[in-house]
C-alpha cells in the first residue's frame, strides 16, 4: 500500500480501473444505489410537500490538496451541498467526477475520500454515483473533483436573491474570510505563520433549523468566491434594492485582520466555505438569530446591516469613524502589496 | 471579536471633523503622498465626511506604479532566462511592460515566484543552488532597509546564485521634482507614516524652507488621517508653515539610523527615471562596488530601453496630481483592474485602482 501511485492504467477501464473503485470508492461511500454499480444511481424521492428540486454542480481545484481545516475532498462535497443548501433544498444525494492525475498517490487519494465521506455523513447526504478518470502526469495537479448535487425545497420556501425586501436584516453566520487566508497560509508561499483553519462546513442543517423557525427566509447566500461584498452586491442587483452594512459589524478574526493588513486584501472580497449570508423579514430577525447562534456553525452569527429602498443596486458600507463608501463586487484578484 | 476599529473611532472622528470643519474657511487642497494613505482613505469613507473645500490628491506615492515599462521589460528578460527563478512582490506581477507582464510568463512556464520578504528570496537561492536566482526589487525607504538586510544575508552565506535588480526609489527627491516642476497645485502634504519611520522628519523639510508648503507625517488609522488633516489646517490658522508628526507613536523625528545604516552600506543613490516624472537626480539606490557582484544589470545583458506610455494612458499624470483617475478617457471602460492599461490601475495602492474599487459613485 506505501507508496502505491495511481497509473494511466487505473484510467484505462480494465480491471485496475474496476479495483480501484471497488477498493477506494465503493467502501467509502458505502451505500444501496452506489453498490448496484448500475449506469445510473437510483434514488427515492420524498414525496409529499416538496415539489421543486434543486440541481447544482461545481468543480473543484484547489493547491495544496490538504490545508489546515479541510481538504479538496470536503470542500467539493460542503461546496455543493451549501448550493442546494441555499435554496433552502434539502439535499437528496450527491455525485462526485474524479480527474485523477498520474503519479497521485494512492495514500492521498484515500486521505480525500475518507474526508469526503465523513463531510457526507455531516450533511446527512449520500455520494450515489461518480467517475474516475486518469490524465497524464502534469496535466492536472494531483486532483480535480467535480460534484453536482439534487435536492427537495419544501413547497412553504421560497429563496432567491432577487426577493430581498426593503427593511430585511442582513446577517452573516460568523466571522468571514477564514478559508481563503488558511489556504493561502498552507500554500506556504508567504512566510506566513498562524493559526487560521478554513471554516469549510456543510451549511444544510443550519439553514434547516432557520427555516424551522422562519420559512420565510428571503435570500441565503454563501459567500464563496468573491466574498461577501460581491454576494452582496449580486443580492443589491437582482433585487433592485439598497444593502446598508456596518462595517463595526462585520465579525472578523484577529488574525485573518492581521495578514489582510499585511497584504492589503480587502477582507470583504475573501472566499468562505462554511458560511452563509441571510436576508430576513424584519419583524422575524431576532428568531432566526436566535436559531442560528443556537446551531455550532452559527455561533457567532450576528446582523450586519440591513435592505434599504434607497440606493437600489448598490451596498453601502457605513465605516466605524462615520463615514461611508460604495463596496463593489470583487473586480480581478487580490494580490499581495508591497509595502 | 472586531478588530476593525479602535473602540473610541466613532466618538471621535465626529469631534476631528467638526474642527477640521471649523478650519476649513477657504479651500485647501492636500496631497497624500503615499498609496496606503489613499487606500485608507477610501476605505475608512473619509471622502465622504470631508467639508467641500477639503480636497484630497493623490500623489507618486505608489511604489509599482512609478516604475517605468522599460524597467519591468528587464525583469521580464531575466525571467526569460534559462535555470532563472525570479523573485518579486504580487503587485508586480500583473504590470504590464511593453509587451507581457510577469504573470503572463509565469503561465508560459517561467519560474517567478512572488514572495513577501527579500530575505524569501535568499532563501530561495539557497535551496536551489543550480538555479540563478533574482530578486526584482521595487520598493521605496520603506523596503529598502529590508532589501539591504537580503543582500548582506546572501554575502554573509557565500549565496553566489543570488541577484538583485534594483528599482528602488527615494520619496523626498520625488517630491522635489514634482513641486520644481511648478505644474501641481496644493497647499500642503500628508506625508508617508511608513517611510518616514526610516527618514525621520528632516529630509521634508525643504517643502516649508524652500516651498513654504506644510507636512504632517501621517498614520494610516481612520483617526490618523483625520488629525493629520487637523494639524494642515491648524498650521494655515495658527500662520505656521512646517513639518509636524502626527504618527509619533512609531516615528521618531530622527528616523530609524540603524535602518539608514544598512541602506547606506549597501546602496548608493543613482538617478533614476520615474513613471510620468521622469529622471530624478539621486532618487534610486544602486548597490555599492562591494555588492556587485550581485547586481544583475552587470552579471547579465539587460538594456534598459525608454518605453513609450500606452497612448491615452494618464498615468503619469495622475502620479503628479494633476489628473484624478475618473478624468482619464480609458478609465473604467478600456481600463479595469481585470484588464488593466497602466500600473496604476495595476497595484493595489495605485490610484486608478483604488478609485476604480472604492471610489466609483462616492467621490468627493
Ligand atoms: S485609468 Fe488606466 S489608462 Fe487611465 S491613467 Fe489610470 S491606469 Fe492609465
Amino acid at each position: 500500500m506505501k507508496d502505491k501511485r495511481i497509473t494511466l492504467s487505473h484510467g484505462a477501464g480494465g480491471r485496475l480501473s474496476h479495483d480501484l473503485i471497488e477498493e477506494y470508492f465503493v467502501p467509502c461511500f458505502d451505500n444501496d444505489p452506489l453498490r448496484a454499480l448500475d449506469d445510473s444511481a437510483v434514488i427515492p424521492v420524498q414525496s409529499g410537500q416538496a415539489n421543486r428540486l434543486a440541481f447544482t454542480t461545481d468543480s473543484y481545484v484547489v493547491k495544496p490538496l490538504f490545508f489546515p481545516g479541510g481538504d479538496i475532498g470536503r470542500l467539493a462535497i460542503c461546496g455543493t451541498v451549501n448550493d442546494l443548501a441555499m435554496a433552502g433544498a434539502r439535499p437528496l444525494g450527491l455525485t462526485a467526477s474524479f480527474i485523477l492525475e498520474e503519479g497521485l498517490s494512492l495514500e492521498d487519494l484515500k486521505q480525500v475520500l475518507v474526508s469526503m465521506k465523513g463531510a457526507a455523513a455531516e450533511a446527512g447526504v449520500a455520494v450515489v454515483a461518480g467517475d474516475t478518470k486518469v490524465v497524464e502526469h502534469g496535466a492536472a495537479e494531483g486532483l480535480y473533483i467535480t460534484t453536482a448535487g439534487i435536492g427537495q425545497i419544501p413547497d412553504n420556501v421560497t429563496i432567491t436573491s432577487a426577493q430581498a425586501k426593503p427593511g430585511d436584516a442582513v446577517m452573516v453566520s460568523g466571522p468571514i474570510g477564514d478559508h481563503e487566508i488558511a489556504v493561502l497560509m498552507a500554500r506556504g508561499e508567504f512566510s506566513l505563520q498562524g493559526e487560521v483553519e478554513s471554516d469549510c462546513a456543510p451549511l444544510n442543517s443550519l439553514v434547516q433549523a432557520m427555516l424551522k423557525v422562519c420559512p420565510a427566509i428571503h435570500s441565503l447566500r454563501d459567500p464563496t468566491r468573491g466574498g461577501l461584498a460581491t454576494v452582496l452586491w449580486e443580492i443589491a442587483q437582482a433585487s433592485g434594492k439598497g444593502v446598508v452594512v456596518e462595517e463595526g459589524a462585520v465579525p472578523i478574526r484577529k488574525e485573518v485582520k492581521g495578514v489582510c493588513d499585511l497584504l492589503g486584501f480587502d477582507p470583504y472580497y475573501l472566499a468562505n466555505e462554511g458560511k452563509l449570508v441571510a436576508f430576513v423579514p424584519e419583524k422575524e430577525a431576532a428568531k432566526v438569530l436566535k436559531a442560528m447562534q443556537k446551531h455550532p456553525l452559527g455561533k457567532e452569527a450576528t446582523v450586519i446591516g440591513k435592505v434599504t429602498l434607497g440606493n437600489p443596486g448598490k451596498v453601502l458600507l457605513h465605516t466605524p469613524i462615520g463615514g461611508h463608501r460604495l463596496l463593489e463586487p470583487l473586480s480581478g484578484e487580490q494580490f499581495p502589496r508591497i509595502c | 471579536m472586531n478588530p476593525h476599529n479602535r473602540p473610541d473611532e466613532g466618538r471621535l472622528a465626529p469631534r476631528l471633523i467638526e474642527e477640521i470643519t471649523r478650519l476649513a474657511d477657504s479651500p485647501m487642497r492636500l496631497m497624500e503622498v503615499c498609496g496606503t494613505h489613499t487606500v485608507a482613505i477610501f476605505r475608512s469613507g473619509i471622502r465622504s465626511m470631508l467639508p467641500p473645500g477639503v480636497e484630497l490628491i493623490s500623489g507618486p506615492g505608489c511604489p509599482v506604479c512609478v516604475t517605468p515599462a522599460g524597467e519591468i521589460d528587464r525583469a521580464i528578460a531575466l525571467s526569460r532566462r534559462e535555470d532563472m527563478i525570479l523573485a518579486t512582490f504580487g503587485d508586480l506581477m500583473r504590470v504590464p511592460g511593453s509587451s507581457s507582464s510577469l504573470q503572463e510568463e509565469r503561465a508560459q512556464g517561467r519560474a517567478v515566484r512572488v514572495i513577501l520578504s527579500p530575505l524569501d528570496a535568499v532563501k530561495i537561492a539557497e535551496e536551489h543552488p543550480d538555479k540563478t536566482v533574482c530578486f526584482f526589487g521595487v520598493g521605496f525607504e520603506t523596503t529598502s532597509p529590508a532589501i539591504a538586510a537580503a543582500v548582506m544575508e546572501a554575502q554573509r552565506k557565500g549565496c553566489n546564485n543570488f541577484y538583485l535588480l534594483s528599482s528602488q526609489r527615494l520619496i523626498p527627491p520625488a517630491m522635489r521634482a514634482l513641486l520644481s516642476a511648478g505644474k501641481v497645485n496644493i497647499d500642503g502634504f500628508i506625508l508617508p507614516g511608513h517611510v518616514s519611520v526610516v527618514i525621520g522628519k528632516a529630509p521634508y523639510c525643504f517643502l516649508a524652507e524652500e516651498f513654504s508648503l506644510p507636512g504632517v507625517i501621517t498614520g494610516f488609522e481612520p483617526l490618523d488621517i483625520l488629525e493629520g488633516i487637523y494639524l494642515l489646517l491648524r498650521q494655515r490658522k495658527e500662520g505656521r508653515t512646517e513639518i509636524e508628526i502626527q504618527y509619533s507613536r512609531v516615528v521618531q523625528k530622527e528616523g530609524n539610523p540603524r535602518a539608514r545604516g544598512i541602506m547606506g552600506e549597501v546602496f548608493a543613490p543613482v538617478d533614476a527615471r520615474w513613471r510620468g516624472l521622469g529622471t530624478i537626480p539621486a532618487s534610486g539606490l544602486a548597490l555599492r562596488d562591494g555588492f556587485s557582484q550581485m547586481d544583475a544589470t552587470q552579471a547579465f545583458d539587460l538594456p534598459l530601453q525608454d518605453i513609450a506610455e500606452t497612448p491615452g494612458c494618464l498615468c503619469g499624470e495622475v502620479l503628479q496630481g494633476l489628473v484624478r483617475p475618473p478624468e482619464c478617457s480609458l478609465f473604467g471602460t478600456r481600463c479595469t483592474p481585470e484588464d488593466p492599461v497602466g500600473p496604476c490601475m495595476v497595484s493595489t495602492e495605485g490610484s486608478c485602482a483604488a478609485y476604480y474599487k472604492y471610489g466609483r459613485g462616492n467621490e468627493g
